[in-house]
């Protein structure tokens, strides 16, 4: 694979190459710090390094920068995963090695649902884990957990998801024929819920009268779907795919439809983790956005695809999983669509994503009272971080952590979201 | 001898009618009109001529037990291990909770049924309790414990407590009283009563009760692995149900049943072993 033939910081063409250079900047920052400039060129640079040798460890100091920030706290980690599409990074890293490349021995855990991940990080069975991201958001405010502050270094993926009917709803497109349809989405902090709630309010339908929303883990939702125990569902890939591939299903809006460049799943960990350990978390952020960058490649899709399809990972048929990732797919009505970006990566935590989500709870009642949206959203999005190790993968990370969007053709900016809360006329808060 | 030669033949017998009347069943239907060769190969067999994916045929379900069968202990990391390391690790939660509640409940159950004070004050709690499903202490014990292998264990202890606990109480409230009374006109000590007098007369009762919570223990394991995930055979479960593959779901199924079986026959054993006749 020519991943490991290329460097850690993806910069240079071979791992040897990226040590040489890396050795030599050192050699410079040492000279700088302990000769003089003049002389420096008097004695040249190798008779200077010689001297300066003499009675400085260069040898320790190259060592410790090729390390990294400095020695990993710890270097045994367990991050756990729910098995779609979304945690694509999170994933590869394994098997496609950037854990390992960056000094780890991660274990990446399958895990049943979304309510066992939290309780699992929570309890610090998992160091890190992949959530949604507004389930940190949600976790530090402490809705529907024991409030511990939490961040959100990385986003995994953008869009990725769609809203999935089943088959026999084939001619009922229109989505103000829904009534009375029951939905499951994967949680209730989730993005896939305030897309629905969204796309259907602005249909005109009460999400919490006109239709029914439940929260099912992704594993089951084809086998609900199935059982015709609910009608649809807006739920991560590969689960969307999955229903086509089994015939129970068809793809009735990817959700880049709804919002072209959603932000979706995270990497989250708590700030316990991220204060007390922080160069094997900047190690780990470091391999997460480094395998994004590598997914966010069109042409490597085909080779992921092939790495997390296994038992041991989704679990699923390669060409499901392959159908997602290059975006050429089956939709379950007998065409075949091309949508290249119907998945994305970029792991920069937009701080208007957080303000956008926080809305949301609070537009449908999750939140109660005041809400410091910049505040929170600074605290948790952790986008410094992300800023730094994005440029040293060979990104290029924004310069401003805000920016404004659209949702469905309505303008959303992030300096006024109590104003963009009080715009909507189906709403709880 | 005849009887059981003839009670083994009807048995074959049931199985060829079941497996005979599923192959009928899941025979594949005849083709419909089939989409168009690129959209064929991107859905599974049956969706591409308009149909939901089939139930699996005995042939397939053949197929998947020969695979698991022949390599049942391997390892490709940390979400992949055969079936019977799965089925190992599921056995020794339910042995590993099942133990403790031994150690809590035969102790508890003979105070209960010694004092008739202590059985009366204990009662609405053991009634309460009792009836509570496993799993729904589930979310409590990974909230409070911190760990979801504890937890799980957990679970197991606190359903199979129940059975043997009322089992011993009883036993030990209905040992004959000529038995105790010939105990105390011996000046035996109270200790030596327990143990030689009570212990091996409600041996049999509390055996009973053993063999119930085992099987208790093995029917909730399996939802609490699906629950938690992570390892044993109700994950495994779990991480085929996630991949619709009922071949392999049907698999786990039938090493379930065939390892609960094989424990309910090990305490059938135990309680013979002790057994006695008046």
């Amino acid at each position: 694979m020519r991943l490991f033939s290329s460097c850690s910081c993806g910069n240079h063409a071979s791992q040897a190459e990226h040590q040489k250079n890396e050795e030599r900047l050192v050699e410079d920052a040492v000279l700088r710090a302990v000769v003089r400039r003049d002389l420096l060129s008097l004695l040249g640079r190798s008779a200077a390094l010689a001297a300066v040798a003499a009675f400085f460890p260069l040898g320790a100091a190259k060592e410790a920068f090729a390390q990294g920030a400095g020695k990993l706290e710890k270097q045994k980690l367990k991050v756990g995963f729910i098995p779609i599409t979304c945690a694509t990074p999170i994933i590869m890293a394994h098997p496609m090695g950037f854990y390992a490349k960056h000094g780890l021995d991660v274990e990446v855990v399958k895990t049943a649902g979304w309510a066992v991940i939290r309780d699992k990080t929570l309890n610090k069975e998992y160091d890190a884990a992949h959530m949604l991201s507004p389930m940190p958001l949600a976790i530090t405010l402490g809705s529907g957990a024991t409030p511990v502050p939490y961040t959100m270094p990385a986003v995994e993926n953008i869009n990725g998801q769609a809203i999935t009917l089943a088959i026999r709803h084939k001619e009922r497109r229109d989505p103000k024929t829904w009534k009375g349809f029951k939905f499951a989405v994967p949680f209730d902090y989730s993005m896939h819920n305030y897309l629905l709630r969204y796309y259907v309010a602005e249909h005109g339908l009460d999400p919490d009268r006109d239709i029914q929303i439940r929260a099912v883990p992704p594993a089951e939702m084809v086998a609900n779907l199935r059982a015709d125990n609910i009608d649809g569902f807006l739920a991560p890939d590969p689960v969307n795919q999955r229903a086509v591939y089994d015939g129970v299903g068809f793809i009735h809006v990817l959700s880049k439809e709804i919002w072209d460049g959603h932000p979706c799943c995270a990497f989250a960990a708590s700030k316990e983790f991220v204060t007390t350990m922080p160069n094997t978390y900047h190690a780990l952020l470091k391999s997460i956005i480094a395998a994004a960058a590598y997914a966010r490649r069109f042409e490597n899709r085909k080779e992921i695809a092939a790495a997390i399809a296994p038992a041991n990972y989704l679990n699923q048929p390669v060409t499901v999983v392959e159908q997602v990732l290059t975006g050429t797919f089956a939709d379950g009505l007998g065409n075949v669509r091309k949508v290249p970006d119907r998945i994305d990566f970029d792991p920069f935590p937009w701080h208007s994503f957080a303000v956008w989500i926080l809305t949301q709870m609070k537009r449908w009642g999750q939140l109660k009272g005041e809400v410091d949206y910049q505040k929170v959203a600074r605290e948790v999005f952790l986008a410094t971080d992300a800023t730094r190790l994005m440029a040293e993968v060979g990104l290029t990370p924004p310069k401003s952590t805000s920016k404004s969007f659209s949702v469905m053709g309505r303008a959303f900016d992030p300096m006024k979201p109590k104003e963009y809360v009080d715009s909507f006329a189906i709403k709880r808060a | 001898m005849r009887l059981r030669l003839l009670a083994g033949v009807l048995s074959l017998l049931f199985l060829a009618v079941l497996v005979g009347a599923w192959h009928l069943a899941t025979l594949p239907k005849g083709a419909a009109a089939a989409a168009d060769s690129e959209y064929a190969k991107l859905v599974g067999a049956q969706a591409a001529v308009g149909a939901k994916s089939a139930f699996p045929t005995p042939a397939d379900l053949g197929r998947k037990l020969a695979e698991h069968v022949s390599d049942p202990f391997y390892d490709r990391g940390p979400n992949d291990k055969g079936i019977g390391v799965q089925l190992g690790y599921s056995v020794a939660r339910v042995l590993l909770g099942f133990l403790l509640a031994a150690l809590v409940a035969v102790p508890c159950g003979f105070l209960i049924g010694m004092s008739p004070l202590v059985y009366r004050a204990l009662d609405p709690f053991i009634q309460v309790l009792k009836p509570i499903s496993p799993l729904a202490w589930m979310p409590l014990a990974l909230f409070t414990l911190k760990d979801s292998n504890v937890s799980a264990i957990f679970v197991i202890f606190i359903c199979s407590i129940w059975p043997m606990l009322i089992n011993t109480a009883f036993g030990v409230a209905a040992v004959r009283r000529e038995w105790l009374n010939v105990a105390s006109t011996l000046e035996v000590s109270p200790l030596r009563k327990a143990l030689v007098v009570i212990l091996p007369a409600a041996a049999p009762t509390i055996m009973t009760g053993m063999r119930i919570s085992i099987g208790i223990a093995w029917l909730v394991i399996v939802a609490a692995e699906m629950l938690v995930g992570g390892t044993g055979i109700g994950y495994f479960v779990w991480n085929e149900w996630n991949n619709l593959s009922i071949a392999n779901i049907l698999s786990g199924i039938l090493a379930i049943g065939l390892v609960g079986m094989l424990l309910d026959f090990l305490f059938s054993r135990l309680q013979r072993a002790v057994t006695y006749t008046e």
